[in-house]
Protein backbone atom coordinates (compact mmCIF):
# COMPACT_ATOMS: atom_id res chain seq x y z
CA UNK A 1 0.00 0.00 0.00
CA UNK A 2 1.49 3.33 -0.97
CA UNK A 3 2.31 5.63 1.88
CA UNK A 4 0.55 8.70 0.62
CA UNK A 5 -0.18 10.46 3.88
CA UNK A 6 1.72 11.48 6.95
CA UNK A 7 -0.47 10.54 9.89
CA UNK A 8 -2.55 7.47 10.48
CA UNK A 9 -4.51 7.07 13.67
CA UNK A 10 -4.87 3.61 15.11
CA UNK A 11 -8.63 2.76 15.18
CA UNK A 12 -8.72 2.79 18.99
CA UNK A 13 -6.89 6.12 19.09
CA UNK A 14 -9.47 7.55 16.70
CA UNK A 15 -12.30 6.14 18.82
CA UNK A 16 -10.89 7.72 21.97
CA UNK A 17 -10.50 11.06 20.21
CA UNK A 18 -14.13 10.79 19.14
CA UNK A 19 -15.24 10.04 22.71
CA UNK A 20 -13.17 12.89 24.05
CA UNK A 21 -14.68 15.26 21.47
CA UNK A 22 -18.26 14.29 22.33
CA UNK A 23 -17.75 14.35 26.09
CA UNK A 24 -15.86 17.65 26.02
CA UNK A 25 -18.48 19.30 23.80
CA UNK A 26 -21.17 18.23 26.23
CA UNK A 27 -19.18 19.56 29.14
CA UNK A 28 -18.92 16.14 30.78
CA UNK A 29 -15.15 15.94 30.95
CA UNK A 30 -12.32 18.40 31.23
CA UNK A 31 -9.12 17.36 29.41
CA UNK A 32 -6.96 18.72 32.25
CA UNK A 33 -8.81 16.56 34.77
CA UNK A 34 -8.31 13.53 32.52
CA UNK A 35 -4.56 14.19 32.45
CA UNK A 36 -4.49 14.51 36.24
CA UNK A 37 -6.26 11.17 36.68
CA UNK A 38 -3.81 9.46 34.33
CA UNK A 39 -0.86 10.95 36.18
CA UNK A 40 -2.23 9.72 39.50
CA UNK A 41 -2.62 6.13 38.38
CA UNK A 42 0.55 5.97 36.31
CA UNK A 43 2.83 7.54 38.88
CA UNK A 44 1.32 8.18 42.30
CA UNK A 45 -0.53 5.15 43.56
CA UNK A 46 0.83 1.66 43.62
CA UNK A 47 1.49 -1.37 45.79
CA UNK A 48 4.06 0.52 47.84
CA UNK A 49 1.11 2.08 49.68
CA UNK A 50 -0.32 -1.29 50.60
CA UNK A 51 3.13 -2.53 51.62
CA UNK A 52 3.34 0.28 54.17
CA UNK A 53 -0.04 -0.71 55.59
CA UNK A 54 1.04 -4.34 55.94
CA UNK A 55 4.40 -3.41 57.46
CA UNK A 56 2.67 -1.25 60.05
CA UNK A 57 0.29 -4.09 60.89
CA UNK A 58 3.28 -6.37 61.42
CA UNK A 59 5.13 -3.88 63.58
CA UNK A 60 2.25 -2.44 65.58
CA UNK A 61 -0.32 -4.83 67.12
CA UNK A 62 -2.69 -1.99 67.94
CA UNK A 63 -2.71 -0.93 64.32
CA UNK A 64 -3.23 -4.54 63.22
CA UNK A 65 -6.23 -4.66 65.49
CA UNK A 66 -7.68 -1.47 64.02
CA UNK A 67 -7.00 -2.80 60.51
CA UNK A 68 -8.86 -5.98 61.35
CA UNK A 69 -11.86 -4.16 62.80
CA UNK A 70 -12.17 -1.26 60.34
CA UNK A 71 -9.73 -1.47 57.45
CA UNK A 72 -11.20 1.54 55.65
CA UNK A 73 -10.53 3.84 58.61
CA UNK A 74 -7.14 2.36 59.48
CA UNK A 75 -5.91 2.71 55.90
CA UNK A 76 -7.38 6.19 55.50
CA UNK A 77 -5.54 7.24 58.68
CA UNK A 78 -2.30 6.46 56.82
CA UNK A 79 -3.37 8.81 54.05
CA UNK A 80 -4.50 6.19 51.54
CA UNK A 81 -8.07 6.75 50.52
CA UNK A 82 -10.08 7.56 47.47
CA UNK A 83 -11.62 5.79 44.58
CA UNK A 84 -12.12 2.07 44.86
CA UNK A 85 -10.91 2.17 48.42
CA UNK A 86 -14.09 3.49 49.99
CA UNK A 87 -14.89 0.16 51.64
CA UNK A 88 -11.90 -1.97 52.50
CA UNK A 89 -11.51 -5.21 54.36
CA UNK A 90 -8.16 -6.65 55.44
CA UNK A 91 -7.89 -10.43 55.55
CA UNK A 92 -5.02 -11.86 57.56
CA UNK A 93 -3.12 -14.99 56.60
CA UNK A 94 -2.41 -17.41 59.45
CA UNK A 95 -0.49 -20.69 59.62
CA UNK A 96 -3.82 -22.44 58.98
CA UNK A 97 -5.50 -20.12 56.47
CA UNK A 98 -4.36 -18.51 53.25
CA UNK A 99 -6.41 -15.72 51.66
CA UNK A 100 -6.74 -15.05 47.94
CA UNK A 101 -8.51 -12.13 46.24
CA UNK A 102 -10.25 -12.14 42.86
CA UNK A 103 -12.96 -10.22 41.06
CA UNK A 104 -15.03 -12.74 39.16
CA UNK A 105 -17.26 -10.07 37.60
CA UNK A 106 -14.64 -7.75 36.14
CA UNK A 107 -11.58 -6.23 37.79
CA UNK A 108 -12.52 -4.64 41.13
CA UNK A 109 -9.32 -3.92 43.03
CA UNK A 110 -8.26 -1.63 45.90
CA UNK A 111 -6.66 1.18 43.88
CA UNK A 112 -5.52 3.42 46.79
CA UNK A 113 -3.35 0.67 48.27
CA UNK A 114 -2.37 -1.41 45.24
CA UNK A 115 -2.68 0.89 42.22
CA UNK A 116 -4.22 -0.62 39.10
CA UNK A 117 -4.41 -4.40 38.76
CA UNK A 118 -1.88 -6.43 36.78
CA UNK A 119 -2.99 -7.94 33.46
CA UNK A 120 -3.48 -11.44 34.82
CA UNK A 121 -5.88 -10.21 37.53
CA UNK A 122 -8.17 -8.86 34.78
CA UNK A 123 -7.87 -11.95 32.58
CA UNK A 124 -10.70 -14.51 32.33
CA UNK A 125 -8.21 -17.31 33.00
CA UNK A 126 -7.60 -16.09 36.56
CA UNK A 127 -11.10 -14.73 37.23
CA UNK A 128 -12.84 -17.94 36.27
CA UNK A 129 -10.48 -20.34 38.05
CA UNK A 130 -9.49 -18.64 41.31
CA UNK A 131 -12.77 -19.61 42.98
CA UNK A 132 -13.11 -23.12 41.57
CA UNK A 133 -9.49 -24.24 41.68
CA UNK A 134 -7.55 -21.90 43.95
CA UNK A 135 -4.93 -24.49 44.90
CA UNK A 136 -4.06 -25.11 41.24
CA UNK A 137 -4.01 -21.42 40.45
CA UNK A 138 -1.67 -20.75 43.37
CA UNK A 139 0.60 -23.59 42.27
CA UNK A 140 0.85 -21.94 38.86
CA UNK A 141 2.04 -18.81 40.64
CA UNK A 142 4.70 -20.95 42.30
CA UNK A 143 2.93 -21.06 45.64
CA UNK A 144 2.30 -24.63 46.73
CA UNK A 145 0.33 -24.85 49.96
CA UNK A 146 -0.02 -27.93 52.13
CA UNK A 147 -3.34 -29.75 51.83
CA UNK A 148 -3.95 -29.06 55.50
CA UNK A 149 -4.08 -25.32 54.83
CA UNK A 150 -7.47 -23.76 54.19
CA UNK A 151 -7.69 -21.36 51.24
CA UNK A 152 -10.28 -18.63 51.49
CA UNK A 153 -11.15 -16.85 48.27
CA UNK A 154 -12.62 -13.35 48.47
CA UNK A 155 -14.63 -12.08 45.52
CA UNK A 156 -14.28 -8.30 45.25
CA UNK A 157 -17.24 -6.17 44.30
CA UNK A 158 -17.90 -2.57 43.34
CA UNK A 159 -18.63 -1.96 47.03
CA UNK A 160 -16.04 -4.01 48.94
CA UNK A 161 -12.32 -4.48 48.23
CA UNK A 162 -9.88 -6.76 50.00
CA UNK A 163 -6.27 -6.47 51.07
CA UNK A 164 -4.43 -9.63 52.08
CA UNK A 165 -2.10 -9.21 55.05
CA UNK A 166 0.51 -11.92 54.48
CA UNK A 167 2.30 -13.66 57.34
CA UNK A 168 5.34 -11.83 58.64
CA UNK A 169 8.44 -13.74 57.53
CA UNK A 170 10.59 -15.39 60.17
CA UNK A 171 13.90 -13.74 60.91
CA UNK A 172 12.53 -10.19 60.86
CA UNK A 173 12.25 -9.67 64.61
CA UNK A 174 13.09 -6.11 65.54
CA UNK A 175 12.92 -4.80 61.97
CA UNK A 176 11.48 -1.34 61.53
CA UNK A 177 8.53 -0.57 59.27
CA UNK A 178 10.66 0.75 56.43
CA UNK A 179 12.66 -2.47 56.24
CA UNK A 180 9.54 -4.60 56.55
CA UNK A 181 7.85 -2.65 53.75
CA UNK A 182 10.44 -3.94 51.30
CA UNK A 183 9.31 -7.52 51.93
CA UNK A 184 5.70 -6.91 50.93
CA UNK A 185 4.99 -7.45 47.25
CA UNK A 186 1.88 -6.67 45.29
CA UNK A 187 1.23 -10.38 44.73
CA UNK A 188 1.53 -11.08 48.46
CA UNK A 189 -1.29 -8.57 49.04
CA UNK A 190 -3.50 -10.25 46.40
CA UNK A 191 -2.63 -13.61 47.89
CA UNK A 192 -0.79 -15.22 44.97
CA UNK A 193 2.54 -15.11 46.81
CA UNK A 194 4.03 -15.03 50.30
CA UNK A 195 5.91 -12.03 51.58
CA UNK A 196 9.59 -12.09 50.61
CA UNK A 197 12.06 -13.80 52.93
CA UNK A 198 14.83 -11.65 54.41
CA UNK A 199 17.88 -11.74 52.11
CA UNK B 1 17.81 -4.85 49.86
CA UNK B 2 15.92 -4.10 46.70
CA UNK B 3 12.35 -2.84 46.80
CA UNK B 4 9.59 -5.27 45.86
CA UNK B 5 8.22 -5.37 42.34
CA UNK B 6 11.39 -3.83 40.87
CA UNK B 7 9.76 -3.67 37.44
CA UNK B 8 6.04 -3.41 38.07
CA UNK B 9 3.96 -3.71 34.95
CA UNK B 10 3.01 -0.36 33.49
CA UNK B 11 -0.75 -0.01 34.00
CA UNK B 12 -1.40 0.90 30.37
CA UNK B 13 -0.01 -0.49 27.13
CA UNK B 14 -1.02 2.54 25.06
CA UNK B 15 -2.07 6.13 25.71
CA UNK B 16 -5.63 5.45 24.51
CA UNK B 17 -6.01 2.89 27.31
CA UNK B 18 -5.05 5.48 29.90
CA UNK B 19 -7.49 7.93 28.31
CA UNK B 20 -10.31 5.40 28.40
CA UNK B 21 -9.59 4.56 32.02
CA UNK B 22 -9.49 8.21 33.08
CA UNK B 23 -12.70 9.08 31.20
CA UNK B 24 -14.63 6.49 33.17
CA UNK B 25 -13.19 7.72 36.47
CA UNK B 26 -14.04 11.31 35.54
CA UNK B 27 -17.60 10.49 34.42
CA UNK B 28 -18.20 8.49 37.59
CA UNK B 29 -16.87 11.38 39.66
CA UNK B 30 -19.33 13.63 37.86
CA UNK B 31 -22.16 11.30 38.82
CA UNK B 32 -23.08 10.07 35.34
CA UNK B 33 -23.21 6.53 36.76
CA UNK B 34 -22.54 4.68 39.99
CA UNK B 35 -19.51 2.43 40.22
CA UNK B 36 -21.79 -0.59 40.62
CA UNK B 37 -23.48 0.34 37.33
CA UNK B 38 -20.08 0.64 35.72
CA UNK B 39 -18.80 -2.74 36.94
CA UNK B 40 -21.99 -4.35 35.74
CA UNK B 41 -21.53 -2.89 32.24
CA UNK B 42 -17.85 -3.83 32.18
CA UNK B 43 -18.56 -7.29 33.55
CA UNK B 44 -21.10 -7.88 30.78
CA UNK B 45 -18.54 -6.95 28.12
CA UNK B 46 -15.84 -9.08 29.73
CA UNK B 47 -18.19 -12.06 30.03
CA UNK B 48 -18.71 -12.07 26.28
CA UNK B 49 -17.85 -15.48 24.80
CA UNK B 50 -15.28 -13.95 22.46
CA UNK B 51 -13.31 -12.29 25.29
CA UNK B 52 -9.70 -13.42 25.24
CA UNK B 53 -8.61 -15.71 28.07
CA UNK B 54 -5.41 -13.72 28.60
CA UNK B 55 -7.30 -10.44 28.95
CA UNK B 56 -5.36 -8.78 26.13
CA UNK B 57 -8.55 -7.13 24.91
CA UNK B 58 -9.46 -5.75 28.35
CA UNK B 59 -9.31 -2.08 27.41
CA UNK B 60 -11.05 -2.62 24.07
CA UNK B 61 -13.92 -4.08 26.10
CA UNK B 62 -13.63 -1.27 28.61
CA UNK B 63 -14.23 1.20 25.75
CA UNK B 64 -17.15 -0.87 24.45
CA UNK B 65 -18.69 -0.81 27.95
CA UNK B 66 -18.19 2.96 28.13
CA UNK B 67 -19.93 3.44 24.77
CA UNK B 68 -22.87 1.30 25.90
CA UNK B 69 -23.23 3.28 29.11
CA UNK B 70 -23.09 6.58 27.18
CA UNK B 71 -25.74 5.29 24.83
CA UNK B 72 -27.95 4.11 27.71
CA UNK B 73 -27.60 7.53 29.35
CA UNK B 74 -28.50 9.31 26.11
CA UNK B 75 -25.11 11.03 25.96
CA UNK B 76 -23.94 9.68 22.62
CA UNK B 77 -25.33 7.29 20.07
CA UNK B 78 -23.02 4.56 18.79
CA UNK B 79 -23.28 5.96 15.26
CA UNK B 80 -22.21 9.38 16.46
CA UNK B 81 -19.00 8.03 17.99
CA UNK B 82 -18.22 5.92 14.93
CA UNK B 83 -18.77 8.87 12.57
CA UNK B 84 -16.56 11.13 14.69
CA UNK B 85 -13.85 8.48 14.83
CA UNK B 86 -13.91 8.37 11.02
CA UNK B 87 -13.64 12.14 10.94
CA UNK B 88 -10.63 12.01 13.26
CA UNK B 89 -8.99 9.37 11.05
CA UNK B 90 -9.52 11.51 7.94
CA UNK B 91 -8.27 14.59 9.76
CA UNK B 92 -5.13 12.72 10.78
CA UNK B 93 -4.39 11.70 7.19
CA UNK B 94 -4.87 15.27 6.04
CA UNK B 95 -2.55 16.69 8.68
CA UNK B 96 1.09 17.15 7.68
CA UNK B 97 3.62 15.38 9.82
CA UNK B 98 4.85 17.45 12.73
CA UNK B 99 1.58 19.34 13.09
CA UNK B 100 -0.92 18.56 15.83
CA UNK B 101 -3.92 16.70 14.48
CA UNK B 102 -7.08 18.81 14.70
CA UNK B 103 -10.58 17.69 13.86
CA UNK B 104 -10.95 20.81 11.69
CA UNK B 105 -8.46 19.23 9.29
CA UNK B 106 -11.05 16.65 8.27
CA UNK B 107 -11.50 17.34 4.53
CA UNK B 108 -15.16 16.32 4.83
CA UNK B 109 -15.86 18.55 7.81
CA UNK B 110 -19.07 20.52 7.61
CA UNK B 111 -18.28 24.22 7.10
Amino acid sequence: MPHDHDNELDPMEARLRALETVLTRKGLIDPAAIDAIIDTYEHRVGPRNGARVVARAWADPDFADRLRRDATAAIAAMGFSGRQGEHMRAVFNTPQTHNLVVCTLCSCYPWPVLGLPPGWYKAPAYRSRAVMAPREVLAEFGLTLPDSMTIRVWDSTAELRYLVVPMRPAGTEGWDEAALTDLVTRDAMIGTARALEPA
Amino acid sequence: MSPPDPAPEAPFDAPWQAQAFAMVVALHRRGLFTWAEWTEALGAELACATARADGADYYTRWVAALERVLQARGVAEAGEIAALAEAWARAARATPHGTPIALENDPQAAP
